[in-house]
């Protein structure tokens, strides 16, 4: 009895698994090809135009929800604690020596402490943190308006990208650095966050400052950003494509 | 059919990043889970792969959660690799695949949609017609006793073949695209009552893996009725429209030498 449930499931299996095959190692054929994965990449701009056909034309904010929605399970993803000398030498005081550079194509170039940042007007926001690998959780943000800061520094014509350089060397692959483009920098809910949850941004989840981009997925949500560079475009940058993970395939825009 | 293929196995390649259901707006390791698939290692000997369905617990060791793997060692993932896209755990790649089948997804269901009402396809056959609603139970027991259809009968769907197939075009795969839609943190904040319809947006996923399976079961079923019922008699019918219907003995009455 045992024996027949095997065999059939195997065989099952098997013909389930011949006809799948087929299919895999033609897909995987396909991307080979130079020029097939990017006709798959071009969806993106299908989603991003799409989305943006709507979002920018009434700026929608992203669900805010009450107190008691606070996730007390927020996985700190990615690195929980950059490595560098640096960062650990600003750590130890609780970033007292800690500046914020906002360079690039800016009229006046900042270098602001962590205290200065704290005295600008804030926004604070209790959103969904909603990961590419598929799960989600509400936290508390605390920060300064990103446009606050693109304010202050004067944006220079042909400004197209805002870029995030951080402190953490991911999986030894490079700096973390994310790029996001005027629509999503001037958003109301986007934010440079110093606290969560009521509390000082903890190491895990980015101290001293993270980007908050509420329209998007977790991954263009850059921690510990030590730099705000004002950019026409990020080709030069990495491999070109915008970001870290970006610069792994994934998606510039992750609305989706 | 290669749209629904591809994208069920990008949609597994997905669904690996995070192999756990949850209900609500929320979830993730650590909160309770409706559905899981994970890997168990062992102090001795290999690690068993669980399915976990609410609170039952099924060793799925070989299939799910633990397998061998292409190169012939075993992997932790859930779903194997010949079911996935691409087989090796690529989150970036199985989203590429995933949106762009996607889109020519709700280009086709919505090109289809059209023609079938402008044909008036749905309206003749695939609305019941109160005498089907009233064969229900008749035509029930007819499958149960594998009777088929014969004549004139057969030429048209039954009553449960109209059922399902309201329900796959009109319920299931618009879910498919509202829910994918959903879980999308742009369409969100453009459209909040999205997420809201289904409880949140680990609902809306949970749903969208539901119907998913559901769609599969339809697949299957489907093609195991074409294969019963003759494949090239059912293939050439759904291609070119004609459907020959075999003389049967006993009908040939008046005719005798």
């Amino acid at each position: 009895m045992t024996r027949k449930l095997l065999t059939r499931r195997s065989a099952l299996t098997g013909l389930i698994g011949g006809g799948s095959g087929l299919l895999l190692s033609g897909c995987e054929r396909i991307v080979q090809i130079p020029g097939a994965l990017s006709m798959l990449e071009s969806a993106e701009q299908l989603s991003q135009h799409g989305q943006r056909l709507v979002l920018r034309q009434t700026t929608p904010l992203a669900r805010e929800y009450p107190r008691s929605e606070i996730s007390k399970n927020f996985k700190a993803n990615g690195t929980t604690r950059p490595q560098s000398e640096d960062y650990a030498r600003l750590a130890m005081t609780q970033f007292a020596d800690y500046r914020l550079k906002v360079d690039g194509l800016v009229a006046r170039p900042l270098e602001l402490s962590l205290a200065q940042i704290r005295e600008l007007p804030s926004r604070t926001q209790i959103t969904r943190h909603d990961c590419v690998e598929g799960w989600s959780a509400i936290g508390e943000w605390t920060g300064v308006p990103l446009s606050t800061l693109l304010q202050m520094a004067g944006l220079g014509n042909g400004t197209r990208y805002i870029v995030f350089h951080c402190a953490d060397n991911l999986a030894g692959q490079g700096l973390y650095y994310e790029s996001i483009d005027l629509v999503d920098a001037y958003h109301p809910q986007t934010i440079m966050a110093y606290a969560m949850n009521g509390q000082t941004l903890p190491i895990p989840h980015g101290a001293p400052l993270r980007l908050r981009v509420e329209r998007q997925l977790g991954y263009k949500m850059a921690k510990y950003v030590m730099r705000i560079e004002a950019v026409e475009s990020f080709a030069a940058m990495g491999r070109g494509r915008g970001g870290f993970w970006e610069d792994q395939g994934y998606e510039w825009y992750a609305g989706i | 059919m290669l749209c629904i293929a591809i994208l069920l196995m990008s949609g597994l390649q997905i669904f690996n990043a995070h192999p756990r259901l949850y209900w609500g707006d929320t979830g993730n390791e650590g909160d309770p889970a409706l559905f899981e698939i994970y890997a168990e290692e062992q102090l001795e000997g290999p690690p068993i792969g669980w399915t976990k369905i609410g609170n039952r617990i099924f060793d799925t060791t070989g299939v799910l959660g633990v397998f061998t793997d292409i190169d012939g060692f075993l992997s932790g993932r859930a779903f194997p690799y010949w079911i996935t896209l691409p087989s090796t755990q690529n989150l970036a790649e199985g989203r590429r695949w995933h949106f762009f089948f996607a889109w020519l997804f709700v280009i086709n269901i919505f090109v289809y949609l059209i023609y079938g009402f402008a044909r008036r396809h749905f309206q003749r056959d695939i609305a019941p017609s109160g005498a089907d609603l009233r064969s229900i139970g008749r035509t029930i027991l007819d499958h149960l006793k594998f009777t088929r259809a014969r004549g004139e009968e057969a030429k048209r769907y039954n009553v449960l073949q109209k059922l399902t197939y309201i329900a796959v075009i009109f319920v299931l795969l618009p879910l498919m695209i509202v829910t994918g839609l959903s879980m999308s943190p742009g369409v969100n904040a453009a459209a909040p009552f999205l997420p809201e319809l289904f409880g949140g947006r680990q609902s809306a996923r949970t749903v969208h893996f539901v119907s998913m399976l559901l769609i599969v079961l339809f697949v299957i079923v489907h093609i195991l009725e074409v294969f019963i019922s003759g494949v090239f008699n059912e293939m050439r019918s759904m291609i070119t429209g004609w459907f020959a219907i075999r003389p049967e003995r006993g009908d040939s009455k008046g005719s005798k030498p």
